[in-house]
């Protein structure tokens, strides 16, 4: 339909990488200075030519007990994400089928409502019930991130399946649970991929009910990661270094499930 | 039995997934709106004593409170003000043909999925005014070095612009989806109709993207009022409280001052300010004919 001129065609490649590389260049240098001494980081004017050196990387796990911090990590997202689904999927199909828009409009407050306006009665609750520095706690908190996305990307998606499907395993004998079971969440992967994708990437990003939380025994990363930082000093390498190893998991993630994410963030605003 | 789940499906699917929310939302809510008629340290040995509205007196002579309103609304308004419109060309120029677009599209993904406590500390990095790269930058283009995040004029620009990092790609991906969807009739007809390039955009694109950029900044616009990781790892509300939103100047009340009323108070006002916004540009939408 448009006519592709060479100049066109350039401009275009010229505008796509050099935007691009303006959008990588932290990541550039988070990877970068990870690899550095200290002394080369303060050394301004030589940003390239040093020798890399894993020295960063080494104490952050000899040091720094990091393992303990990404495994806290692990299992506050993984639970939360699989909590998230078990309440989740079975509420996102009833509001879908039975068009219970109230339900979906509370589910879409707890997205909007800001997390901090609840944080001082969690705070106080969950110490009457001894549960602060508890994975409990931390899942529970996390399971408010996760389930409401989880209904929120899993609406649309069942809205959009054939009835049919549903009508033949009603005729074949199944129950609703049966039907929901055996036929819908089978064919529902895509979504339910989509979603606890993006369930776990929130859950093992978020910082303020885990702040709040967490302590000594449970920290998660993005609360652990603060231990790099002094009033006397920041020690930049590693404190890149552990930004390289919270963010690796998730840009790993977002490479090799792109086509998921990207429907899961755009997904409800395309349609309108 | 069967016959009684059967009839009640709809409510067994949903009850669970709602009672969570009640509990862990709704109820803790209600109680921090209890806390802001109280007065209270979190100490055991005092109990919360009723004051009625005066912490909400307090807080509105309370010039900090006033300052952080004005704070959260000028990094909002700019932030997805800057967003939308660098978003939209992004969008447009993606949607040309270049080579590698499905890496280029996956890689654009990266700053809004990073963990926003890390590309807060590397943003540091970059802020340092001896050994960061902005200053470098500034350098290359003759422009004196500046303090950025340590100064209290700047510190709210260079936040602005760590948030238009990391979220003018989720603005240019939802726009690129939303023009790969648009159909292709009106474009032939302005073809035939003699219209330039210009014109198309402003009459046939821009109308027919029009609910996509919406729902897209309604997004951003929620998130946006909101943010806390990104300014509580770059300043912690600093240099002073030149940088102290809502969100931190809340968190600052209750959990290092304990004045857990007044934070009480000054959350519900900010519960209200996002609910209330969020209620209205809903509503918006909806008369502007788009459809949740």
């Amino acid at each position: 339909m448009e006519k592709r001129t060479p100049l066109k065609s350039a401009l275009t490649h010229v505008g796509v990488y050099l935007s691009l590389f303006l959008f990588i260049l932290p990541f550039l240098w988070m990877v970068l200075a990870s690899f550095k001494t200290q002394q080369q980081i303060l050394d301004a004017g030589n940003l390239l030519s040093f020798t890399p050196s894993f020295d960063n990387y080494r104490n952050v796990f000899t040091q720094y007990a990091f393992l303990d911090f990404i495994w806290n990590s692990f299992l506050v997202a993984f639970f939360s994400t699989i909590l998230g689904l078990v309440l989740g999927l079975p509420a996102a199909y009833a509001i879908a089928k039975y068009k219970q828009q109230g339900l979906g409009l509370l589910i879409l407050v707890a997205r909007i409502v800001p997390g901090i306006s609840f944080l001082i009665p969690w705070f106080i609750i969950f110490s009457r019930l001894d549960l602060i520095d508890t994975y409990t706690s931390l899942i529970l908190s996390h399971m408010l991130v996760t389930m409401p996305f989880i209904i929120w990307v899993m609406i649309p998606f069942f809205e959009g399946l054939p009835h049919e499907l549903e009508e033949s395993a009603r005729v074949d004998g199944c129950t609703t649970t049966g039907a929901f079971i055996r036929v819908l969440l089978p064919i529902s992967w895509p979504g339910i991929i989509t979603s606890s994708i993006l369930a776990f990437i929130f859950s093992w990003n978020n910082f303020m009910f885990s702040l709040i939380l967490a302590g000594e025994k449970t920290k998660t990363l993005p609360i652990a990661i603060f231990n790099f930082m002094s009033y006397s000093e920041i020690n930049w390498g590693g404190l890149m270094a552990a930004s390289v190893i919270i963010t690796l998991p998730v840009l790993l993630i977002a490479l090799f499930a792109q086509r998921y994410i990207i429907a899961g963030l755009t997904g409800g605003a395309v349609k309108g | 039995m069967t016959h009684w789940i059967e009839k009640n499906i709809k409510w067994i699917y949903t009850m669970p997934a709602v009672l969570f929310v009640a509990v862990m939302m709704v109820f803790p809510v209600g109680y921090t709106l209890w806390l802001s008629f109280h007065e209270w340290d979190m100490s055991n040995i005092t109990p919360p004593l009723w004051v009625a509205l005066e912490n909400y007196k307090v807080l509105f002579q309370d010039e900090l409170f006033l300052d952080s309103i004005w704070l959260t609304f000028y990094f909002t308004v700019a932030a997805v003000f800057i967003e939308t419109v660098l978003g939209i060309l992004l969008a447009l120029i993606m949607n040309q043909h270049f080579i590698g677009k499905g890496l280029v599209k996956t890689l654009f993904l990266l700053p809004m999925v990073a963990t926003p406590v890390a590309v807060g500390l590397v943003w540091i990095l970059i802020y340092e005014p001896n050994i960061g790269i902005a200053n470098t930058f500034l350098q290359a283009l003759g422009i004196p070095p500046q303090e950025w995040l340590a100064s209290p004029d700047l510190v709210m620009p260079s936040l602005i612009l760590i948030d238009v990092w990391e979220w003018t790609p989720m603005i240019a991906l939802i726009v690129l989806a939303g023009l790969v969807s648009l159909p292709k009739d009106p474009y032939e007809a302005a073809i035939v109709d003699g219209a330039n390039k210009f014109q198309t955009f402003r009459h046939i694109t821009l109308p027919l993207l029009k609910p996509t950029i919406y729902s897209a900044v309604l997004l951003r616009l929620i998130d946006a009022l909101k943010t806390f990781d990104i300014i509580y790892a770059t300043t912690q509300g600093g240099p002073g409280t030149s940088s102290q939103t809502l969100n931190i100047y809340g968190y600052v009340l209750g959990f290092q001052y304990f004045k857990i009323g007044q934070a009480s108070a000054l959350l519900m006002i900010f519960f209200a300010i996002v609910l209330g916004l969020s209620v209205l540009f809903i509503l918006l939408r909806k008369k502007a004919g788009v459809s949740m």
